[in-house]
């Protein structure tokens, strides 16, 4: 990130002037964060190369990256990627809707909040795997029951923090809106909603990350169909190692993608409150 | 309010009046007693209105017949399950074996937390070396290295223990570490003008004004500590909660199941007040500024 500002300034500064971005470049703190992870890479190869263990997980680096190329080839990652993904996505967006909804209605309204309120806290508590069972004996195991779990996956996060944006809009602003006089709609619209934003951003925010971990749960528990967890309980079942590191490194990737998708439009949808003036360097 | 009875009784002086005026006081102060009451008692009323018609309908559902007794069996089983299991002692070994794990787990997986949180919070070398390499490590969550751990430790105590370490480990270390990177400078600058050690810096300044995010970092740590610990005995265990869950499923005994998901509930509800009444306790002397 500090490597990207940091870039951006000198093409603003001096031109796309090479050696400007190579200075930029912090190479010390590079060098640094490359040590440990290149000396655990090396290791990992060293260990296989010079035979210090027979045991039949260890496998080379270069073999995942091999296996990685086959699973591509012959389109086995591509399928359960975009199963895995799109579940993800259906899942995430009925959750959050209905989490909007919701969330919504309870910072809105004392009554609903009595009414339904503790009963949601109460169920936020259970852990949200403990749920999968429960479904699939009511969904059945395909993608039905992974889809409703997803979406309660996503639901709760959105919930509460659009719950807690709304109440937290200050009194102020809704006696101002009191003073010229809004509807019930112009108060939602030009002060409940924009000023409940970023909270309801950092729910939106929080039921992506959790969705896709939720993928994970219930590819792992519901096994039937394709998926990324489906990929590596069937490496973990034949043992090999090889399709479990490349399913490990994949779930990371897509993690880091949302997260790096989510933080974009985050910046986009809130870019009209401006800079904040308290900066960390 | 309450000033005219008085006035009124100044002016009279006397007694009966003045004893009056009191009794009208306290009368007062009853009042607001009851308003409380009574609003608190709504609030509690209402809280159970929701769960009692749903409690209802699944009663009528079952008693009637329209949903099958696999699908959803009678709340009055469930709860005659919920009893048995307890009589037997079936919930309690079970929830004692969780908390163990969960113990176990969060102990291990906070103090790692605490030390690499402290550690790269303090020393910009440390971070160097470090902070990227936890970042590509926490990035793929918990569940995503279980099946690693479950070929490489196999599926017995440890890898429960190591995967709930790791849940906890990663919230803590990152609030330790922005809890420690958002100590004012002031405050530091005050201790140097002290002549702090560094051991009285991190003892007397840094850690005081980072306990509030740090200990957000703990709450955190258990919250997912719970949940990694439901999840890995759902997966890979003959004991504990989630096997309880996973058993019941497997038998299509959801009346099982059901209490089973109940005690999970309560746990972690339970878990997590008592983290809030500690860091009442903790956090203590923050609230006197205000």
């Amino acid at each position: 990130m500090t490597v990207a500002t940091t870039l951006n300034n000198q093409r603003t500064a001096s031109g796309r002037n090479l050696f400007a971005l190579l200075r930029a470049v912090p190479w010390t703190k590079t060098r640094r964060g490359l040590t440990i992870p290149l000396l655990l890479l090396f290791s990992w190869w060293a260990v296989y190369h010079f035979g210090w263990t027979k045991s039949q997980l260890f496998v080379p680096p270069e073999k995942v990256w091999d296996t990685a190329k086959k699973l591509y080839e012959t389109g086995y990652l591509g399928t359960s990627l975009y199963a895995s993904l799109q579940r993800d996505i259906i899942g995430f967006v009925i959750g959050t809707s209905i989490g909007l909804l919701v969330g919504t209605t309870l910072g809105l309204s004392r009554f609903f909040e009595n009414i339904l309120g503790p009963t949601f806290h109460a169920l936020k508590q259970v852990s949200l795997l403990a749920w999968i069972p429960l479904i699939s004996l009511w969904f059945g195991l395909g993608d039905a029951a992974k889809v409703a779990f997803l979406s309660l996956a996503a639901f709760f996060p959105v919930v509460l923090n659009t719950f807690e944006g709304i109440r937290s809009v200050p009194k102020e602003f809704v006696e101002v809106a009191r003073v010229f006089d809004y509807s019930r709609w112009q108060l939602i619209r030009r002060i409940v909603i924009p000023s409940a934003l970023p909270s309801i951003i950092t729910g939106i925010y929080l039921a992506l990350l959790y969705s896709w971990i939720a993928t994970l749960g219930a590819e792992y528990l519901l096994t039937s169909g394709k998926g990324i967890g489906n990929l590596m309980t069937d490496g973990r079942e034949h043992f090999w190692m090889d399709q479990v590191i490349l399913g490990v490194i994949i779930v990371g990737l897509v993690g880091f993608a949302l997260n790096v998708i989510a933080g974009f439009f985050e910046r986009r949808v809130l870019a009209w409150r401006g800079g904040t003036t308290a900066r960390f360097e | 309010m309450s000033s005219f009875p008085t006035l009124v009784a100044d002016l009279a002086s006397d007694d009966s009046l003045e004893r009056a005026a009191a009794r009208r006081k306290r009368g007062q102060r009853i009042g607001e007693f009851v308003a409380a009451l009574h609003s608190a008692l709504k609030r509690f009323a209402l809280a159970w209105i929701f769960p009692l018609a749903v409690l209802g309908l699944w009663w009528l559902a079952a008693e009637r017949g329209w949903v099958a007794e696999q699908i959803l069996p009678n709340p009055t089983v469930v709860a005659s399950t919920f009893h048995e299991l307890w009589d037997s002692g079936d919930i309690l070994n079970n929830l004692g074996i969780s908390l163990l794990r969960v113990l176990y787990g969060f102990v291990a997986g906070a103090l790692i937390g605490l030390a690499l949180g402290i550690s790269i919070g303090l020393s910009p070398v440390a971070k160097d070396y470090l902070y990227p390499l936890f970042r590509v490590f926490a990035q793929v969550p918990s569940l995503g290295w279980l099946p690693l751990l479950m070929m490489v430790v196999g599926i017995e105590e440890s890898l429960k223990i190591i995967l709930i370490a790791k849940a906890v480990a990663v919230p803590i270390t990152i609030n330790t570490y922005q809890g420690i990177q958002s100590v004012p400078t002031r405050f530091i600058e005050v201790a140097r003008v002290y002549g702090f050690n560094r051991w009285q810096l991190l003892r007397k300044v840094v850690l005081p004004s980072a306990l509030p995010p740090i200990w957000n970092g703990i709450r955190y740590g258990m919250t997912h500590a719970w949940l990694a610990l439901v999840a890995v005995e759902l997966l890979a265990s003959s004991e504990g909660l989630g096997f309880m869950i996973v058993y019941g499923r497997q038998l299509f005994q959801l009346d099982v199941v059901i209490a089973a998901v109940i005690v999970v509930g309560a746990v972690g509800y339970t878990l997590d007040k008592v983290l809030a009444l500690i860091e009442a306790r903790l956090l203590h002397w923050r609230r006197q500024s205000f």
